[in-house]
């Protein structure tokens, strides 16, 4: 199962880009604050399904593209994916079974683990703002998997 | 994007190497962090990395613009009239200005003649569009498509029409970045144009609130007080409006007084935004001047339908680009 042959990287690869944009774009002042973290959500998908082809490396590179991207420090999105992204593919045998709800949750508990760290880098290094704040994409990001789940299926039919 | 690994075929026997590999990572990310934070070595990296995330930033920032351009070209005639008279009327109040306004600066440059200081520098100013703002609330910056390209360098000054905005901290080819002097992490060093008090303009992370935290209890300064950058520092050029000072609360038992200042930049509701590049006033750069005339042209052109009909008066200054100090 976990070794499936991936015959058009491609999908793949345009949704991170996507998720890329997503991170970037424009958003009204309120909602900036509720932006889910779509570049952890599409990572942790698809390192699930193709932990073989999608793994820590492939998260490092793109975290190292967020950073810059988003003005961050360099390597602080790129830790903090690998993370994530290394429990994920960990776990990937066990998050497969998963019904829908406990997936969720456990999107959840990965997303806060990946704002907890980015909260912590920015601490060390000093810029500082109110904690509260990180959760906002946390939850946004748990609530909007289930949806993002069938988006992600119809490209994994794409990319067998 | 695929990772390289798959040395191995089965799901479960990948997991020390996993482990091997994340560490790895982590250690370099942490490398990273550490070269990062402390110096400005990686601005190579940053800057390749940069031309490769450039075209996204085109493709996202592409329905904005489409939208202020449709809202551009559908704008009703009336809507137009009414620009063109509130511009008019702005015009003249200007110019009704700039006339007091030339007198005094060549008074002022007698005066400084006479007192042998060291002439001013006049600086040059070049137009530059925003092309997307920071998505982290917590780190206020924004992106511009100017590049080194245009001689934009790291620690310039970025202004709009009303006062200071930020400064630029990472020049890439392109387009680079500025930080908004309300980003919690900005300090700007200011003073207030009453009376000449100097002191430092701190960022909160709400774009309509700087803090003044280290002014002593006693100090002359009042709600009302115009704070303009005081030129200490080096990175601003001295005398740009930067806030009007909002509320000063002076607690006794406290050492400092709890002052905060309105920006007078709309710094979230900008569109476009000014570079400064310092010059000096013997010797004039006629090239990036030429290049800044275009750029105002094209911006005019391009941004207000309702330019001024009536032709400018004989002596009025037609280089509205370009401000003297």
């Amino acid at each position: 199962m976990s070794d499936v042959r991936i015959s058009s990287h491609t999908p793949i690869i345009l949704s991170i880009v996507a998720a890329l944009m997503l991170s970037i774009a424009p958003m009204p002042d309120w909602a900036d604050p509720f932006r889910p973290t779509w570049v952890a959500l599409t990572l942790i998908y698809w390192s699930m399904t193709f932990p073989n082809h999608y793994s820590v490396g492939s998260a490092w590179v793109v975290g190292l593209v967020l950073d810059v991207a988003q003005g961050t420090l360099l390597g602080q999105n790129a830790l903090a994916l690998s993370l994530a992204i290394y429990v994920t593919v960990k776990f990937h045998l066990q998050l497969r079974q998963f019904p829908m709800m406990q997936l969720s949750a456990t999107v959840f508990a990965l997303l806060a683990l990946y704002q907890f760290i980015l909260f912590w880098i920015n601490g060390v290094a000093g810029v500082n703002s109110p904690a509260v704040t990180y959760w906002g994409p946390v939850v946004t990001g748990a609530l909007i998997w289930p949806l993002l789940n069938i988006v992600f299926v119809g490209l994994r039919r794409r990319a067998r | 994007m695929a990772s390289t690994n798959s040395s191995s075929q089965f799901g479960t026997s990948f997991s020390p190497a996993l482990g091997f590999r994340f560490l790895l990572l982590a250690v370099l990310s942490i490398l990273l962090l550490v070269i990062d934070n402390r110096e400005n070595h990686l601005d190579a990296v940053r800057k390749a990395i940069g031309a490769a995330v450039y075209p996204l930033r085109i493709v996202v920032d592409a329905p904005v613009s489409a939208w202020h351009w449709a809202n551009e070209t559908t704008a009703s005639r009336n809507q137009l009239q009414l620009d063109n008279s509130r511009l008019n009327t702005e015009r003249l109040l200007t110019q009704a200005k700039l006339q007091r306004y030339a007198a005094l600066e060549a008074e002022n440059a007698r005066l400084r003649a006479m007192l042998e200081a060291r002439s001013r520098v006049r600086e040059q100013v070049r137009v530059a569009e925003i092309m997307s703002v920071s998505s982290d609330p917590f780190r206020h910056t924004l992106v511009i498509d100017k590049g080194t390209r245009d001689k934009v360098y790291e620690g310039q000054a970025v202004i709009d029409a009303e006062g200071i905005i930020g400064q630029i901290i990472d020049a890439g080819v392109l387009s680079s970045q500025a930080m908004l002097i309300s980003d919690p992490g900005h300090d700007l060093p200011v003073e207030v144009n009453r009376n000449g008090l100097r002191t430092i303009a701190r960022g909160t992370g709400e774009f309509d609130r700087l803090d003044l935290p280290f002014l002593p209890n006693n100090a002359d300064i009042e709600p009302g007080d115009l704070l303009v950058t005081s030129g200490r520092g080096g990175a601003f050029p001295a005398g740009y409006p930067v806030g009007i000072v909002e509320s000063v609360t002076r607690i006794p038992q406290e050492p400092f007084a709890a002052v905060t200042a309105t920006p007078a930049a709309a710094l979230n509701q900008a569109r476009e935004v000014m570079l400064i590049w310092p010059s000096d006033i013997n010797q004039q750069d006629v090239e990036p001047a030429a290049e800044s005339e275009n750029d105002a042209e094209a911006a005019a052109g391009d941004g207000t339908d309702a330019q001024a009909s009536a032709d400018a008066e004989p002596g009025a200054p037609t280089d509205e680009d370009e401000t003297d100090e």
